[in-house]
């Protein structure tokens, strides 16, 4: 009978360790025992596992930046804007690196590449100015340069698609490396480690979080504010210009209005993973692990034919409002146990 | 006087917002000639008609302290539900029972987001993008949407009903000012009289300045917050009725990503997005520049894919210089203070 109580009282205390961490890996297992029992062998397969990894990098690299801005207290709604922006502008670079014999130059994937990081750090550069020094709300600063960035990627394609790209550099992301693990992958985890270690183990990564959690005590205790808040915008824009760089290999063409649905995505994801919107509190693994959730679960639902693409948005939603729930029980319950001590 | 009440003008958005809505038509009309006519002004108007109801309702959201994005998808809900049941049950009859219909579906989406707002206090932005992907996987899904062709009778003689036509002398153009215009001005006159003069209202400006304040001043910020949003699901989906009767059809998606739109003009006439400060008027004019700027550049020979990049230049823009004048009030006003401790 103690025995049991131990138990119960042990898995109770992993729970609470961290209980987004717990809640989504409850959700991943829950994700993976309902395909067993309904399609193991389709869902199963190492096909739909390479394709789920060669998937997500496009939105998981987006969901990391706005992680990021949401921990200092903000948001970046920006990111798809700057990844069409970036897929667009690159792909006409990358259109212009052939020689005369219509060959990709040597050095043409690496220049685009560097050319795509830049023009997300300048953009990400502009949208930290934007809330930082004129002191635009978050929300409308990235709002308006969403607008102004399609907007611009409109111009630059009068509407249409960039296609006809030279196909190496297509061909290179999404490579499988050793046959099996794709390159977008290992684009998203090397971002990810990046991030991860910012976080963990700089100062930058401290200051952030205390960014978040009292921007005037912050600055009171001799941060500045301004250039954290343009590092940390500039970093969602190379991560938004990352996505937008798999997407143009993943198309093998660019245009304005691709992935519109995935800023809704990244914001799901990110509230899924256990960042507080209103800053100071989050952890990638919850972020990574709600990627993961979430690709399991779009690509489970496609092995059911019935079920028609519009009931995402509908599933989604759902699992927002009830994850927004959820979390507003969880710190009822530890403000009154503050209270109570 | 006179320069006391320039002065307190040219502190306010709503005149600055007046002007370049003033040099924008000027240029307009040097370019084409065509601004200044009766039918390009009705036309106009009548464009307003939707945004404009769209935006009293988001107006007072942002007011309160909260951004709601969910507005055009409960709209498309409501409006299809309502023409699809009134469509299948081979309805003749006039607008009376439509309208009744969006409004209560319109109540009944509202009150979902109201509850997750005012009752679990959970922040507006991410709720009610939760609620507009809800909204629109139910319509696509669930209901399985197409495009009606046909709407009711009575609904279409709404929508191609005229208060009167304006005719362009030199073109022959002519343009009609919908009925629908007296259902905008409507909704603003009552907008205005509540915002202004009920409790209601007032509490509205009391909780977007500051929540637990107006709490403590004895406002159930609770039963206002869950009936704005009630009335603002109203509001929205009297317009996308608004719309669907005017367009003659029922397109499911076609008001989807109208919100930031919409947002842009409200924070453009002046509206603090942090909530708490805002006119009506200023929202109007804000919106009446976001119509003009869409309408009006096709009569400047701007290409109409430049569309999205002006829309992000005026909410930088106007966000901006709204929030450089915070920031410069709140530095003067600091400055006024120490420098009183310092007597």
């Amino acid at each position: 009978m103690s025995g049991k109580t131990d138990k119960a009282s042990f898995l109770k205390k992993l729970y609470s360790r961290d209980v987004h961490i717990s809640r989504l890996l409850i959700m991943l297992a829950a994700v993976l025992i309902v395909m067993l029992l309904l399609k193991p062998e389709k869902f199963y397969s190492i096909a739909n596992f390479k394709t789920m990894a060669a998937q997500f990098p496009e939105f998981g690299i987006m969901a990391l930046g706005i992680m990021l801005c949401m921990i200092t207290g903000g948001i970046d709604l920006s990111v798809v804007g700057v990844a069409n922006f970036t897929a667009i502008s690159s792909g006409v670079v990358l259109k212009s690196m052939v020689d005369s014999n219509g060959n990709l130059l040597g050095y043409g994937i690496m220049a685009t590449l560097l050319f795509g990081i830049m023009i997300g750090a300048a953009t990400g550069f502009i949208n930290g100015l934007l809330v930082s020094k004129i002191q635009i709300p978050p929300i409308l600063a990235t709002l308006g340069s969403y607008e102004l960035f399609t907007g611009i990627g409109i111009i630059l394609t009068k509407g249409k698609a960039i296609a006809d790209l030279p196909l190496e550099y297509s061909e290179l992301i999404t490579a499988k490396l050793l046959g099996a693990i794709p390159v977008q992958l290992i684009i998203f985890v090397l971002m990810a480690c990046l991030i991860a270690f910012l976080l963990a183990r700089t100062t930058y990564g401290t200051r952030i979080y205390m960014l978040g959690t009292n921007i005037t005590a912050a600055r009171f205790s001799g941060l500045k504010t301004g250039s954290l808040l343009i590092r940390t915008y500039a970093l969602s824009g190379i991560c938004a210009a990352l996505g937008g760089l798999v997407m143009l290999a993943n198309y093998n063409s660019a245009r304005a209005d691709y992935g519109t649905v995935y800023t809704l995505q990244c914001v799901l994801i990110v509230v899924l993973g256990g960042v507080n919107p209103n800053g100071g509190h989050g952890r990638i693994s919850g972020v990574v692990l709600a990627i993961l959730v979430l690709q399991m679960l779009s690509s489970g639902l496609n092995f059911f034919p019935q079920i028609s693409n519009f009931y995402k948005s509908l599933i989604w939603g759902s699992v927002l409002l009830i994850v927004m729930v959820m979390n507003y029980s969880t710190e009822n319950k530890s403000a009154k146990r503050v209270k109570a001590a | 006087m006179v320069s006391k009440t320039l002065k307190k003008l040219t502190q306010r958005n709503e005149f600055y917002i007046f002007i370049v809505i003033m040099l924008l038509s000027v240029v307009i009309e040097i370019r084409s000639g065509q601004f200044f006519t009766p039918n390009n002004l009705v036309d106009i108007a009548s464009a307003l008609i939707v945004p404009g109801m769209f935006a009293i309702g988001a107006f007072m959201v942002i007011v309160s302290g909260g951004i709601d994005v969910s507005f055009p998808a409960l709209a498309s809900l409501s409006v299809y539900t309502a023409t699809r049941i009134l469509t299948d049950a081979n309805y003749k009859g006039g607008m009376l029972l439509p309208i009744l219909m969006v409004v209560a579906f319109g109540a009944l989406l509202g009150a979902l987001n109201g509850f997750f707002i005012a009752y679990l206090k959970l922040p507006t932005l991410i709720i009610t993008l939760g609620t507009s992907s809800v909204f629109k996987g139910i319509m696509q899904g669930v209901l399985n949407s197409t495009q009606i062709a046909t709407i009711p009778i009575g609904m279409k003689q709404f929508g191609l009903g005229a208060l009167f036509v304006a005719e362009n002398q030199s073109s022959g153009l002519t343009s009609r000012m919908p009925t629908a215009m007296i259902m905008l001005l409507a909704v603003l006159f009552i907008a205005y009289i509540v915002l202004r003069y009920t409790m209601y209202g007032r509490g509205l400006y009391a909780i977007g300045g500051n929540e637990t304040s107006a709490y403590r001043a004895g406002f159930n910020v609770r039963a206002i917050k869950f009936m704005l949003y009630v009335s603002v699901g109203i509001v929205s989906s009297l317009a996308g009725l608004i719309r669907v009767c005017m367009m003659g059809q029922c397109h499911p998606t076609n008001m989807l990503g109208m919100e930031m739109m919409i947002i842009a003009g409200i924070v453009l006439g002046g509206t603090s997005i942090s909530g708490g400060a805002g006119s009506l008027t200023g929202c109007m004019i804000g919106t009446i520049l976001i119509v003009m700027v869409q309408n009006s550049l096709i009569l400047l020979g701007v290409p109409t894919f430049w569309q999205g990049f002006f829309l992000g230049m005026l909410i930088i823009l106007g966000t901006g210089i709204s929030a450089m004048q915070v920031s410069r009030a709140g530095s003067r006003a600091f400055k006024k203070t120490a420098g009183e401790a310092a007597k």
